[in-house]
């Protein structure tokens, strides 16, 4: 029993050990976070391989998601006659909690596990130390451009995540299934509300993004610098940023609309 | 003019030095210096604490106890803007190059260059091209470090790490694991950049041979203490027990084969015992 509470401890100790951690190494990134903005260029190298390398997968991903919410949608609406608010189904679904979430994960599975083994390999290997032996900080250097670029790319992810999803439950529901295409759309037109449902879903992806990406990058940088250390961190950056976003997700959720 | 060492003034300097890891103490009592225009091999088993020694001169390490002062400045309290500025008169030489894997050779070498000078791309890529012809691979600028083989990628790192003309350079092994000829084209080329920088040069290494044809001072360090000092002479001379095992390679001596753990036949029996 005494040996059970001296674990529990220990993994709680170890716990706010990490969050306190996280939240300081989050504070001296943010200190260093000028080279990002004022040389743009290096911003704009992550956001190619952690946004643009992550399309495929989320283009493919939406469209199958939304094929489905065209499916499910359908075949549950037409029970009540209301066949017509298909379209309302599936943007809303999308654009409030799928898009975000969905693209979220995704993008902590693709880019955010990159980045994490990116920035391990470059400890194991001692090139962050021969960075700083050479008078150029890894933070400002290495670690931030790769953040921010999480940062950035994951609202237009999330974006393009749901615009595709849109389109695959228009083509089962109107091409596939014969919802009437005018009542489709005009029906999405009436339900969606701009600040309501499309803000709230970028702020909920811009969340996420921060969230996902200072996890991605922290565990890089605090990996134990081994092949099984990084492996590790990898791992960790999969878990944590899945069970962060989902709980982030309750938590926006209930301020967002229960709230009201 | 190069100033002879004997009366150029201490580059590095570690007067009662203790420091360590976590709980661990790792080196102790260490009194060292070098000079400019010396250069001097830090020589000793694995473990001994040699890297340790050069993570306290970089400032990536501070001491517990005693004065660590690098060009004439104490890295007691020094600040992380304080300790770059030393750092950009200072160039490291990893055990494996510590080449960044995302930039050619070329990139690699021109990064120092690219971060700390505002010099124009023209002349950054002509001196470029003379740090790698100084090592010899002036030919393989375009390639990735992924198609460099070991000794190659230690010269690289080499030019890399001399790329802003330093005034101290530091070489962590940079003779493990290399083929004869490589070692001893690294061997003389971290002599010559010694000379034509008028640098301050420490190298740590266990490999005595090349290392004692090149230097111009030796420390032995064992378990945490500088046990011997003198020139490559002296120290080839030397009558010490432990300065005669590690120079001629032997497995009896002061220093124990077998790491600390109580008599074989104590341990064979508790494990008899406990099956």
């Amino acid at each position: 029993m005494i040996r059970l509470l001296r674990a529990l401890g220990r993994l709680t100790v170890d716990g706010v050990w990490q969050v306190g951690f996280a939240t300081r190494f989050l504070f001296v990134m943010l200190r260093h976070s000028g080279p990002s903005f004022a040389r743009f260029s290096l911003t704009i190298r992550e956001l190619y391989f952690s946004g643009v390398l992550s399309l495929v997968i989320i283009v493919v991903s939406g469209a199958f998601v939304g094929m489905v919410l065209g499916l499910q949608g359908y075949d549950t609406l037409q029970r009540f006659g209301s066949e017509s608010a298909l379209g309302s189904i599936v943007a809303l679904s999308l654009l409030r909690e799928l898009g975000p979430v969905v693209a979220a994960l995704l993008f902590a599975s693709r880019a955010g596990s990159a980045v994490t083994a990116e920035i391990g390999l470059m400890k194991a290997t001692e090139q962050l130390t021969a960075m700083d032996m050479m008078a150029v900080n890894p933070i400002a250097r290495v670690v931030a451009p790769r953040f921010w670029g999480g940062v950035l790319s994951m609202p237009l992810l999330a974006a393009i995540f749901s615009t595709v999803g849109v389109i695959g439950g228009w083509f089962i529901g109107v091409v596939v299934i014969g919802v009437d295409n005018g009542t489709f759309w005009s029906q999405m037109a009436n339900s969606v509300d701009f600040r309501e449902d499309v803000m709230n879903g970028v702020v909920k992806s811009f969340v996420f993004g921060w969230a996902v990406s200072l996890i991605a990058v922290f565990q890089g940088y605090d990996c134990t610098p081994t092949a099984e250390g990084v492996s590790r961190a990898i791992t960790k950056t999969v878990v944590y940023s899945s069970l962060t976003v989902l709980a982030l997700d309750f938590i926006l959720t209930s301020f967002m609309y229960i709230g009201k | 003019m190069t100033t002879h060492p004997d009366i150029a003034e201490p580059v590095v300097e570690l007067r009662g030095v203790d420091a360590g890891y976590g709980e661990r103490l790792i080196l102790s009592g260490i009194d060292f210096s070098v000079r400019r225009g010396q250069l001097v091999a830090v020589m000793g088993g694995s473990g001994s604490g040699k890297t340790t020694l050069l993570r306290l001169v970089s400032g990536q390490l501070r001491a517990r106890k005693g004065s660590v002062r690098v060009f004439g400045e104490s890295l007691e309290k020094i600040s992380e803007k304080e300790l770059y500025a030393l750092r950009r008169r200072m160039g490291m030489l990893f055990q494996f190059g510590a080449l960044f894997t995302d930039l050619s050779v070329f990139d690699n070498v021109a990064f120092p260059l690219r971060e700390h000078t505002d010099l124009p791309e023209s002349m950054i890529h002509d001196l470029v091209l003379l740090k790698l012809n100084a090592v010899g691979l002036r030919g393989a600028a375009t390639l990735m470090p992924s198609e460099l083989s070991g000794g190659m990628a230690r010269r690289v790192a080499l030019a890399r790490s001399v790329a802003l003309d330093p005034e101290l350079i530091m070489y962590d092994e940079p003779f493990a694991g290399l083929d004869p000829i490589s070692l001893g084209v690294i061997g003389q080329a971290i002599r010559k950049l010694n000379d034509a920088l008028g640098a301050a040069s420490i190298l740590v290494t266990h490999d005595v041979v090349e290392s004692l044809s090149i230097v111009d001072y030796v420390y032995l360090v064992s378990e945490g203490k500088i046990v011997a000092q003198g020139t490559p002479d002296e120290i080839r001379a030397s009558t010490d027990p432990f300065v005669h095992q590690f120079i001629h390679a032997e497995a009896d001596g002061p220093v124990p084969f077998h790491y600390p753990a109580p008599p074989l036949a104590e341990s064979l029996l508790e494990s008899e015992v406990a099956r």
